[in-house]
């Protein structure tokens, strides 16, 4: 399965945070140098900021590492690139905190120190637990059930985290990238210039290979502008989860479901007459069979954009573990050969994430013009050859 | 399955169909319409720019087929002409021929009955210097005859004679 | 006795694996025999493959 060969990369909140674990090796002046040096090179991704024991053991650094991954896979409040659990400053920078609580409530990210201090907005106070926030008095009390989930209430949240404002900026990028390449060929006479001409093969792909194919000379311009987006969109994020930025987007089950709630809504708000019948009333077959066959295709409409928002949200989240867990790997293993053989692996898994950004949008964009061919095709025809 | 929804955060997803639909809208507008535009112009003008090569070299072919034929048409026609050359010029050469021919046997006859008339004249002169050298010979003759009475006679029955004769 | 609802997971796992193997099998005879009809031949692999992983993750995410 695709499942089993999916990994995303984010590096640098292990390998700094481990550096920094094990100071007895490295010297504090060098490894400060050593951080800038990561963070000036690119190299720096994500470190998340629970308070940590200072002496580990072997148990913690694993333990520490399945935190790291589960910290990554989820949305945060703030964008941080690295932090020094040492010293507890976290580099980075903090995003809008937007709660509808008796009110609109808007105030910065670092108001939370990290989940380590209540926040106070409007006379209420909110404080963060396990990633999600939750409002509580000036104190912080959280109360638990039995099952240890916070009684709290939870604010309507409208911030913009870390996976929003990535959207955002990748967004811009792919706006900024495509509208310049569009103005570029009125400007070179219908060639198209600069570095926008590398995706115009692959527009022309999307076109050719998939948005005609699928749904038809017919109708697919109605379909083409959102498959071109959807696909751009989907590996642009997949792309920039594998950079040490350490982003998850497309790993977010919100993300999925919103992309494939628009692709269950195009479906069915263009479908003809005729996808309705062949779910409800399939033609051809006999009468018990109608009467079988129609629950089971109404249950088909929500099964297939279902199964694209869990696809895409379990093939780029198992990415991410699986390379996270390599990476953490070179730290377990404290002998060399352990740590390379890691690497290496590690490396060759990167190597097939990038493969897998680019086929899990193909897929997405592939299934949804499927899916678009299937309410639109015209079976007068074909009815014929049956 | 449980976990998933926990997981699910409602205002990422807010945001997230926000902020989508925004640039689904936006590069509709501003990129993917242009650029399909543009290509689909391309394309138009490359399928244009081939048809137009093809109906030129049809155009070419034909040009070149009627050159051939008008090339053929002018050949066969300096054929003609070269022939109709020919034969005029043999008519006029026959005909040269012929008239100098006619001349010729014109000027022929023209000698023939000059010489002829010459001959005629000759023969008559000689015949007048005959005939007067004979009246003088004649004269001495009879002169010297009539001086015989009976030669006389005889001399004029013989003379008379003889001009029957002639 | 109680089976884990993870192994009944893993069952499900087993066979879409055993299933997108031999879509990919399939697939490679079918460009072996006929190279040039690889695009839709490929196409085809990817929706038959997607859809099988559909039900495999429902599996999973079901546990």
């Amino acid at each position: 399965m695709f499942f089993v060969f999916n990994k995303k990369l984010t590096f640098a909140p292990i390998l700094i945070r481990l550096t920094e674990n094990q100071r007895f090796m490295i010297h504090q002046s060098m490894r400060r140098t050593l951080t800038l040096l990561l963070l000036t090179l690119g190299w720096v991704s994500y470190a998340q900021h629970e308070p940590l024991a200072q002496d580990e053991a072997g148990g913690d650094l694993k333990a520490k590492i399945k935190a790291d991954i589960q910290h990554h896979l989820q949305d945060s409040y703030d964008f941080t690139l690295l932090s020094d659990e040492e010293t507890n400053i976290h580099y980075g920078f903090s995003l809008p905190v937007i709660l509808w609580n008796d009110g609109l409530k808007i105030f910065s990210s670092s108001k939370f120190h990290h989940g380590e201090e209540v926040a106070e907005a409007g006379g209420n106070y909110f404080m963060l637990y396990h990633n999600k926030i939750y409002k509580t008095d000036a104190e912080g009390t959280l109360n638990f059930d039995e099952n240890h989930h916070p009684t709290n209430t939870k604010p309507l949240d409208f911030s913009i985290t870390k996976s929003v404002f990535s959207t955002l900026v990748v967004s811009l990028l792919i706006f900024l990238l495509f509208s310049s390449l569009a103005k570029s060929y009125v400007k070179n006479g219908g060639i198209g210039k600069g570095i926008g001409r590398f995706f115009e093969p692959i527009v022309l792909y999307i076109r050719d290979e998939i948005a005609i194919p699928n749904i038809g000379e017919k109708h697919y311009k109605k379909y083409l502008g959102y498959l071109l987006t959807v696909f751009f969109f989907i590996w642009f994020l997949n792309m920039f989860g594998l950079t040490p930025l350490g982003i998850n987007v497309t790993g977010n089950i919100a993300v999925t479901f919103a992309l494939s709630l628009i692709t269950f809504l195009i479906t069915n708000l263009t479908a003809n007459k005729n996808y309705w019948k062949h779910i409800f009333w399939m033609p051809g077959v006999p009468m018990p069979m109608k009467i079988i066959l129609a629950p089971i295709e109404l249950l088909g409409v929500f099964i297939k954009p279902f199964a694209l928002m869990i696809r895409l949200f379990a093939n780029i989240s198992a990415g991410h573990i699986v390379l996270m867990s390599l990476i953490g790997l070179m730290f377990v293993f404290k002998t060399w050969l352990g740590s390379s053989l890691s690497f290496m692996l590690a490396f060759a898994i990167s190597l097939i994430e990038v493969l897998v950004a680019l086929l899990q949008a193909y897929i997405f964009t592939m299934l949804s013009a499927l899916y678009f061919g299937f309410a639109v095709e015209e079976h007068e025809h074909e009815e014929a050859h049956h | 399955m449980e976990k998933l929804i926990e997981q699910f955060s409602f205002g990422l997803f807010i945001w997230q169909s926000l902020i989508f639909v925004l640039l689904l809208i936006l590069l509709k507008k501003f990129a993917w319409k242009p650029i399909l535009n543009a290509v689909n112009e391309r394309e138009e003008g490359i399928k244009n720019a081939l048809a137009a090569a093809e109906e030129a070299r049809k155009e070419m072919q034909n040009l070149q087929a009627d050159n051939e034929r008008i090339l053929k048409e002018a050949r066969a026609q300096r054929e003609t002409i070269l022939k109709e050359a020919r034969e005029l010029k043999n008519t006029i050469i026959a005909e040269a021929k012929e008239q100098a021919k006619e001349q010729a046997d014109m000027l022929v006859v023209q000698a023939q009955q000059s010489i002829l008339a010459e001959k005629q004249a000759a023969v008559a002169e000689i015949k007048k210097q005959v005939s007067e050298l004979s009246i003088q010979i004649a004269k001495k003759v009879v002169a010297n005859e009539l001086s015989i009475k009976g030669n006389q006679e005889q001399l004029i029955e013989n003379l008379l004679k003889e001009s029957n004769i002639n | 006795m109680e089976i884990p609802a993870i192994v009944g997971a893993g069952l499900v796992v087993i066979g879409a694996g055993i299933g997108i193997g031999r879509i990919g099998g399939s697939a490679m005879d079918a460009i072996a025999r006929q190279p040039e009809a690889y695009g839709k031949i490929q196409t085809a692999m990817l929706i038959a493959a997607a859809l099988i992983e559909g039900i495999g993750f429902a599996a999973l995410f079901a546990v």
